[in-house]
């Protein structure tokens, strides 16, 4: 039996995640500020899908705790999903430097933190996955949300490295660009519904990217070419668009 | 995640404008019922009428997870807003099954509660609350209170047939029952007539289940005549060597679908009469056994998605009224010869007999006699067909089932002997359309 963590567990998307992985026969840790809160949904997962479930507590922005995070959990997994993240205000943030820091360290810091542990672990065991969500935000800096765009780009170099150093040790790593996804982080968003996924698309999309060993996932194959087309855009003429 | 949006419920009549919300976590559902008041719960919108409409509607959608199940004692916990459909997937393979079922498995155990529904066993083993052990309801304050038949007890009683307006029913506890197989041994028995259907009912009153599909159509002798239903849940000694070998599953079929509305023609007198007297005949026999799978015995139209789009776009009623069993032989002759007389006839109707009822849930729809459920298009003429039904209804001691119900004038109402008293008692805070067409939450005026 194959065991998963989700570190961000409370998202629409890790919920997605962790009803997909154990429909297929994988037991879980899932990781979250106020883990309590999914004692549901733990419980849910073990009647319906007949998997073990442990709850953990775990803070992304707590660097020092990460270390006794990693060492205390119940079983050591697999496959690692690093969901969490905080999309911010980049209006405030652009005036606030704490709100800034914190869309950094979330997006970036945190996930550099924990997943620093985790490839240590993978690569001495020789076996694993390491899937990270980033963003199409990461793939070039726009106005209107330059500061998480900033933090996710730093995150998919960060995971490109890694899947480059852990190739050799039998360790995978997947980059996951959903795009736009209906969930409760985007609800006040008005997103324009044919490029827009599903938690359970998202899902669905990454535990295939894990069985085929996809390096970069864009969840909906539309972003591939959206994002194509925005990256050729010559940088003087980008700078003035209103994006 | 908040979505303005046009609803309706399976008879797609009315259709409302309403803000429609759904969440899934504990606290976030808190806040949220202690700033929108008044508001209307919605499970799957399986109720035909208006009962989950409002303006502000808090969908309990994403309170589906599994909390407990005790496959020993048979002891399930869940929250509101799974669907029995979800619960026979998990539970079948355990050898248990649902201790009541409506006629559709789409449908919320909220929603089970709050209309306290009935199935083909209503004659033995009761309304779906007779099995609730307890329940976490929370109130419009966020207050959460754990109600049965010792803690609580005004409040169980209020929300067990309560339309959905004492509180937010997070989870429940209930009862489900030990199965051998998931086929059902049935036997089809056909009546000549409405006192032939009867006297049938009242005879096989040991069979666990039974229903009759009733052609309102047919007139003078004819008239009520049916095929009356009585299942068992079959036994391993019933079932074949290869069904034996895997007595809890069943084969997959495939789903048939009603992809779009059909038009106002499809369904006239001529195409109904021929439908209902194709059915009748179907079996020539007088009496048949078979051995069918849970599914087409208990949710004969489940197989088919979107069947209500044979109404066509402006919808349908549904019509279910019971009553008391001394007059039901007089009532139902009555009943059935103004709705062919009217040729506004329905496709079939089902025709059952209830056992008692649960006289301290004040709203619960069934008591001892005869109901009747019947579909009618909506077009203009319908609706003063049904007042007239009404009033015959009212005529013979029966009331009308407000799960169904779009239409009826609060005077229809009478016949619930403590409908004051629950209107008196309810908690403030909740309200729908039905509630305010019917002036049942008068405590949320004050």
């Amino acid at each position: 039996m194959t065991h998963t963590l989700i570190l961000g567990a409370k998202s629409d998307i890790a919920q997605a995640i962790a009803y997909q992985f154990a429909r297929h026969g994988h037991s879980l840790t899932l990781a979250a500020r106020e883990v309590d809160l999914l004692d549901p949904l733990a419980k849910d997962i073990t009647i319906q899908h007949q998997q073990p479930v442990h709850l953990r507590e775990f803070d992304g922005l707590d660097f020092a705790s990460h270390g006794e995070f990693y060492e205390n959990l119940p079983e050591k997994p697999t496959v690692v999903v690093c969901v969490f993240g905080y999309l911010g205000d980049q209006k405030q943030a652009e005036g606030d430097f704490a709100e800034t820091q914190r869309i950094i360290n979330s997006n970036y810091t945190g996930a550099v933190s924990i997943i620093n542990l985790v490839a240590q672990d993978l690569e001495q065991r020789q076996n694993g996955t390491i899937i990270g969500i980033s963003s199409v935000a990461g793939d070039r800096g726009r106005q209107s949300n330059y500061i998480y765009g900033s933090a996710k780009a730093a995150f998919s170099t960060y995971l490109s490295g890694l899947r480059n150093r852990l190739v050799k040790s039998g360790v995978h790593v997947i980059t996951v660009k959903p795009g736009y996804v209906a969930t409760r982080m985007t609800a006040n968003m008005d997103l324009p519904q044919p490029i827009t996924a599903s938690p359970q698309q998202v899902a669905t999309a990454i535990y295939n990217a894990y069985r085929s060993k996809t390096n970069i996932l864009y969840t909906l194959w539309m972003w591939r070419w959206i994002l194509l087309i925005i990256r050729s855009i010559p940088e003087g003429i980008f700078k003035k668009l209103n994006l | 995640m908040t979505q303005q949006q046009v609803i309706a419920n399976w008879g797609n009549y009315p259709q409302l404008s309403a803000e429609v919300d759904e969440l899934g976590l504990l606290p976030d559902v808190q806040n949220y019922l202690q700033q929108q008041s008044p508001l209307t719960l919605r499970g799957n919108g399986r109720s035909y009428g208006d009962a989950s409409l409002g303006k502000q509607v808090f969908s309990t959608l994403k309170l589906n997870k599994f909390l407990d199940l005790n496959t020993e004692s048979g002891i399930l916990t869940c929250q509101g807003g799974v669907l029995l459909s979800e619960i026979l997937d998990v539970i079948l393979p355990q050898g248990l099954f649902l201790p009541v079922t409506p006629g559709t498995k789409f449908i919320t155990v909220g929603g089970a509660i709050a209309s306290d529904v009935h199935g083909k066993n209503h004659h033995k083993e009761g309304s779906f609350s007779r099995h609730v052990l307890s329940f976490d309801l929370m109130l419009a304050d966020g207050t959460i209170l754990t109600c049965s038949r010792q803690e609580n007890q005004e409040l169980f009683w209020l929300t067990m047939g309560g339309m959905g307006l004492t509180g937010l029913i997070l989870s429940a506890t209930f009862l489900l029952k030990k199965i051998e197989t998931a086929y059902i041994r049935q036997t089809c028995i056909k009546a000549r007539n409405l006192a032939e259907i009867m006297d049938l009912f009242e005879s096989s009153t040991d069979w666990t289940y039974s229903v009759a599909w009733i052609d309102c159509l047919a007139t003078g002798e004819k008239q009520g005549r049916s095929l009356l239903l009585l299942g068992e849940h079959a036994t391993l000694e019933d079932v074949s060597p290869n069904q034996k070998a895997n007595p809890l599953e069943i084969p997959q079929k495939r789903k048939l679908n009603i992809p779009f509305y059909f038009p106002r023609f499809a369904l006239n007198g001529l195409t109904v009469k021929a439908f209902n007297t194709l059915y009748y005949n179907k079996q020539w026999a007088k009496e048949s056994q078979s051995l069918i799978s849970y599914d087409p015995f208990f949710y004969p139209l489940d197989s088919i998605y979107n069947w209500n789009r044979i109404y066509g776009k402006p919808g349908f009623v549904q019509y279910q009224f019971v009553l008391p069993k001394e007059t039901s032989k007089d009532g139902l002759s009555e009943i059935l010869t103004t709705i062919s007389q009217s040729g506004q006839g329905s496709f079939l109707a089902v025709l059952k007999l209830f056992g008692k009822g649960e006289p301290e849930a004040w709203l619960s729809f069934p008591m001892e006699g005869y109901t009747l459920a019947l579909d009618f298009k909506v077009q203009p003429k319908v609706f003063e067909l049904l007042e007239q039904l009404d009033r015959l209804v009212l005529k013979y001691g029966g009331r009308l089932y407000l799960t169904k119900d779009a239409r009826m004038k609060k005077e229809a109402l009478q016949n619930y002997p403590h409908l004051e008293q629950f209107k008196q008692s309810l908690p403030p805070g909740f309200t729908s359309h039905l509630a305010e067409r019917l002036e049942l939450t008068i405590n949320n005026k004050q």
